[in-house]
């Protein structure tokens, strides 16, 4: 697991109180994370602190697994 | 009760009669405040009277971007913001058949777009550290209606439209919204009235005189504070009587 990966799952496992089993790529926020909309917006919000960038609002609808948020941020960060 | 020490406020508006009297009050019981307002001087003479815990943001709300430049100078000289008072406000009254575009814009502008803007802006922070007083100064005629204030009344309605949305957003984050509305009060924008108007006025207040800042500043401070934390959505009418809503 990539280091981006890895400080992403940690976000997710300390925000949605989730198992770290759980947070996998193929991991829905909302349907298989059990997030609300505003957990959503709080998670971008996150990201954006931990890796000190601006996560526009057309990019963060696209951000809907942690394999989204990850993969974005990789691309970010390349 | 109602110890607000440690806590930010932000009071928009804070050079009119009821902008300064939540502003010394907030500070009276321990806050530190940003005052914001238009007229400089003004603000200074405050922040000089109020001595230490006392910020001056000069802003002009009827622009976009000098709008959203006052919520991060606020975050700016005070570390963080706990409690937003949305409370500058201007009247352009007129005949609905005679109201002009632009009297109707500017309303709208100061009075409900400046309030989403300073709200949307602020309430990130107040997510992020899980707490966050949100209040608004509406107006009695947001509720009752008031011939020649339709842009006005359909601004205070607005903030109370507004102020349960987001209330709702954010009551999982320890986040209240709240609104005061105001009847009649002693204030330069009242003065403008003659006294056969306020005379009428008071016929219908059954506490037989015109509020004051400080009556509003009251129900400021109680909203902003902790022991108001179960409080969100709702619309506190401070009015003498005059309108039992």
């Amino acid at each position: 697991m990539s280091d981006i990966a890895a400080r992403v799952k940690k976000i997710v496992v300390e925000h949605l109180g989730v198992e770290p089993e759980k947070v996998i790529d193929s991991a829905n926020f909302i349907d298989d994370l059990g997030a609300d909309s505003l957990d959503t917006v709080e998670l971008v919000m996150a990201f954006e602190e931990e890796f000190s960038v601006e996560i526009p609002d057309d990019a963060a609808e696209t951000i809907r697994t942690v394999g989204d948020a990850v993969s974005f941020l990789e691309k970010k960060a390349a | 009760m109602f110890d607000l020490t440690g806590k930010t406020a932000l009071v928009t508006g804070a050079t009119g009669g009821i902008g300064g009297a939540i502003a010394r009050a907030l500070h009276g019981q321990g806050a530190v405040v940003a005052l914001s307002g238009t007229r400089v001087e003004a603000l200074s003479a405050l922040a000089a009277e109020l001595g230490e815990r006392a910020h001056v943001l000069s802003a002009n709300l009827a622009d976009k971007d000098s709008v959203e430049a006052v919520v991060p100078a606020a975050e700016a000289a005070m570390g963080h913001l706990d409690i937003l008072v949305n409370n500058a406000g201007v009247t352009r009254d007129n005949l609905f058949m005679r109201m002009k575009d632009e009297e109707w814009d500017t309303v709208i502008r100061v009075n409900l777009e400046a309030a989403f803007r300073l709200m949307r802006a602020s309430v990130k922070g107040m997510m992020r550290r899980r707490y966050g007083r949100i209040i608004s100064i509406t107006s009695i005629v947001g509720v009752t209606g008031n011939p020649g204030q339709g842009n006005y009344a359909a601004s205070k309605a607005g903030l109370v439209g507004m102020t349960k949305s987001l209330a709702a957003e954010v009551a999982s984050r320890n986040i209240t919204v709240n609104c005061i509305a105001p009847g009649f009060i002693e204030t330069p924008m009242t003065d403008a009235l003659n006294d056969k108007q306020k005379e009428s006025i008071l016929g219908n207040v059954p506490m037989g005189r015109l509020g004051t800042g400080p009556d509003i500043a009251a129900a400021a401070v109680y909203l902003a504070s902790q022991e108001a934390a179960y409080v969100t959505g709702q619309t506190l009418h401070v009015n003498g009587g005059m309108a039992m809503i």
